[in-house]
């Protein structure tokens, strides 16, 4: 009883007049600098939204969202659902195939349904521009023998089974196949076989170059972080606008300074050769070392930045306590300084790493065909081969891993110990 | 190894310089002997040197000229991780990747040593700085005042004979500051180590040491006992630098050794110790504590005091347990008189003209400060 009366003459106070309790007139006072906040934001955030994050989805999207054989096969699409899979359909569904056919053929729309097929099973192109071409001069009556004779695959369960795994708009396909696995007859996923799987090897290989070029950027750039962050500051500025100049030059310049100097009969052979290191040019250029090479001088402000700005934050008095408790230089750099360094250095590899495995102009002029890495692919599906859900799911697979790899240092170093500069 | 003389200088310093620039010197000429077991305070402005000379010896900074010995031993050459003394720094300097209970072991493991021999190091370690609960948190987790404790803790842990501190307490707020000054004292007393601590806070130097070297623009000004520091200061500097001081200019009139007459610029004599070497016709500067001016009344009271004059009050400052009054006496405006709040037999007021005396041996001539 008492407790109660003075509850409520204590909190009358608070919603006095209003009625209104604390926290909503609070939330009620801050609304309008809420509102410039939100206003202030608006104008990029809708930026970002329509020419970056909108055009991004929409073409991730693609890797599962793919309705050419829905579309352009729309009967066939229906009526296989009902399909066993077990021996060549009914009649009716060859009845529904010539009607289909017929009408993308006049329309000269087949190819799109074919070539969605074609990714599936090579051949399937042919064999449904053919079957377009002479569904014409079929007879209504038993369509199905028609069919086979015209080519004996229409025969085969396999085709169909090709047909109905498209005929969904929506599909695991493509996703699959990036990682070099397909759904077998019965529907299982397995691997595909050894002369088709080619992206596992590819992912691989992106992740094995950009975890060389981060180790390579993270041993020369720590040195020189440790430089500037110790040096005189108007020393220490100039040998910053050094590391800073190649942000200055364009990406394409870089690279291709880079064949100049490591080609054949570039400065860098010359040298050797005359110094007798080498009898004959050494070739540094068009392979592995090169890209590593290159890649490492583009990205290593990426990783000089999150080092400096961490050493500079670490003051010199811990070194100085640590020799005087007894620690020799050793274990000075060691056990004291190395680990406070460590957010610098997580925040520059997973920088430079996430950079490096979307790389795709330096590999791509300084490499060879065995060192292209995931992006030059999607490039290739995007631009010439026109198998954008390819292209889709190639790069929805890059991202993944990129969200993986962040989700794992996350866990160990704690995104808010990372320093990024 | 032969026994430790205990009368011998545990550290000396010998002639020794250091010089930044190669153009002015930072420590000029040091020679300072520091005895076994000794609490010994380097106290002086920023940029007397007295971090330097401790930087010296911790073996972080090099001295340009002279020797550096501890136990008889040079050590100017031996690297600071050989020396084995335990330092503490200002803003103490705790390892924020490990934890308190792994920064007190560094000193150890370094060592080569593992095991429970330090688990149980540690944990009397951190019972003697009161902080056992602490062992496994971060040194960001704790208050300064703790932080320092582990700070101290860890210096110790290993067991040096010497033991340096760089301000250790200047980061800490007053009251903290006064109990961890307290708490160092009785750290020193119960180990028997030497301990050579730099600070610029008279009044730490004063609570703390057994002696106090001032230092000013690199030179040991005065080394003494804390007691003789204050009562007795050797030059205008000590007397300005530890506690409260006022300064009269004036000439020597008639000198003797155990006193002299100095005339002050309003004509006015004053009865002084002499202190430094001058003669009849010297311009010396005259130092007097503001609580060794007797206050009254009337001139008659102060007959036995060797000087008297009559002041205004110009303004009186309310301290609580003292009054600050503010006189103008021998043409000066700017004399502090300090007394006990209930010690007068009368109220004082502004503009009221009362009567000052003092002791000749409490009025000292000193050189003049430049």
């Amino acid at each position: 009883m008492t407790a109660s009366t003075l509850s409520s003459a204590t909190s009358a106070p608070l919603s006095e007049g209003t009625g209104l309790s604390l926290k909503k007139r609070l939330a009620r006072s801050e609304r309008r600098r809420k509102l410039q906040a939100a206003l202030l934001v608006a104008p990029l955030l809708l930026f970002i939204l329509f020419t970056f994050a909108a055009p991004i989805g929409k073409l991730l999207w693609r890797a599962v969202h793919s309705p050419e054989v829905a579309e352009g096969l729309p009967k066939t699409s229906q009526i296989i659902q009902a399909w066993d899979g077990k021996s060549v359909p009914e009649e009716a569904v060859f009845v529904a195939l010539a009607q289909d056919l017929d009408t993308a053929y006049a329309e000269q729309r087949l190819a799109v349904p074919a070539k969605r097929l074609n990714y599936d099973s090579p051949g399937m192109l042919s064999l449904l521009m053919k079957a377009g071409r002479k569904v014409a001069s079929f007879d209504s009556e038993n369509l199905r023998q028609q069919f086979i004779d015209a080519d004996p695959r229409w025969g085969e369960v396999e085709t169909w089974r090709v047909i109905r795994n498209a005929s969904s708009s929506y599909t695991d396909f493509f996703l699959l196949r990036a990682l070099d696995l397909t759904r077998s007859a019965s529907g299982e996923i397995v691997s595909v076989s050894d002369d088709e799987a080619i992206h596992l090897d590819i992912l691989y290989r992106t992740f094995w170059i950009s975890a060389l070029v981060t180790a390579a950027c993270l041993a020369l750039s720590y040195p020189l972080a440790w430089l500037l962050a110790n040096l005189p500051a108007k020393t220490a500025n100039l040998l910053m606008i050094c590391v800073l100049l190649p942000f200055w030059t364009s990406l394409l310049v870089r690279t291709t300074a880079w064949i100049v100097l490591l080609q054949n009969n570039g400065v860098v052979n010359q040298v050797m050769q005359l110094l007798g290191l080498f009898d004959a040019p050494v070739q540094l250029i068009f392979n592995r070392f090169g890209v590593v090479v290159a890649m490492t001088h583009v990205l290593l402000p990426f990783m000089i930045l999150p080092l400096y700005s961490v050493m500079k934050s670490i003051p010199p008095v811990y070194a100085r306590a640590a020799a005087s408790l007894g620690a020799n230089p050793w274990t000075v750099f060691w056990k004291v300084y190395v680990p406070q360094t460590l957010p610098g250095v997580g925040a520059g590899c997973l920088l430079v790493f996430i950079m490096a495995v979307g790389y795709y102009i330096t590999p791509a002029l300084v490499g060879g065909p065995r060192d292209q890495m995931l992006s030059y692919f999607v490039a290739l599906h995007t631009n010439e081969t026109l198998n954008w859900s390819m292209a889709a799911a190639l790069a929805a697979v890059l991202f993944a891993a990129t969200l993986v790899l962040y989700a794992i240092y996350s866990r160990l170093v704690g995104v808010n110990n990372m320093k990024l500069g | 190894m032969t026994h430790p003389d205990t009368h011998a200088p545990h550290v000396r310093f010998i002639n020794v310089q250091k010089t930044y620039d190669g153009e002015t010197l930072i420590v000029k000429n040091l020679n300072l002997d520091v005895r076994r077991g000794e609490f010994l305070t380097l106290l002086g402005p920023s940029g007397s040197g007295k971090t330097t000379s401790l930087m010296m010896l911790a073996g972080f900074e090099t001295a340009t000229e002279g020797d550096i010995l501890v136990g008889g031993q040079r050590i100017n050459r031996v690297p600071p991780h050989k020396r084995g003394m335990g330092m503490v720094f200002q803003n103490y300097a705790l390892f924020p990747h490990m934890t308190v209970a792994e920064n007190l072991a560094f000193p150890l493991t370094v060592r080569g040593q593992s095991g429970s021999n330090v688990d149980e190091k540690v944990k009397k370690a951190l019972d003697m700085v009161r902080l056992t609960a602490y062992a496994d948190r971060r040194p960001a987790q704790l208050s300064g005042g703790q932080q320092q404790r582990i700070a101290l803790a860890r210096a110790l842990i290993f067991e040096p004979e010497i033991v340096l501190m760089d301000e250790p307490l200047g980061a800490l707020d007053k009251q903290l500051r006064e109990h961890m000054q307290i708490e160092i004292k009785h750290l020193h007393e119960k180990l028997g180590i030497t301990m050579i601590y730099v600070t610029h806070d008279q009044s730490e130097a004063l609570t703390m040491s057994d002696r106090i070297a001032v230092f000013n623009d690199g030179v040991i000004q005065q080394l003494a006992a804390p007691a003789d520091l204050y009562e007795r200061p050797e030059n205008s500097f000590v007397a300005q630098f530890i506690g409260e001081n006022n300064r009269l200019h004036g000439k020597v009139e008639a000198l003797s050794a155990q006193s002299c007459d100095v005339r002050l610029t309003d004509g006015s004599v004053i009865h002084a110790f002499p202190v430094v070497k001058t003669q009849v016709g010297g311009e010396v500067s005259l130092s007097l504590r503001p609580e060794r001016v007797d206050v009254a009344d009337k001139a008659e009271t102060l007959a036995n005091y060797a000087n008297c004059f009559s002041a205004t009050i110009e303004e009186i400052i309310y301290l609580g347990d003292h009054l600050r009054v503010r006189v103008a006496l021998c043409g000066h405006d700017d004399f502090i008189i300090k007394t006990q709040n209930n010690d007068l037999g009368f109220t004082p007021e502004a503009g009221q003209t009362i009567y000052v005396g003092w002791k000749l041996e409490d009025c000292r001539a000193l050189d003049l400060l430049q």
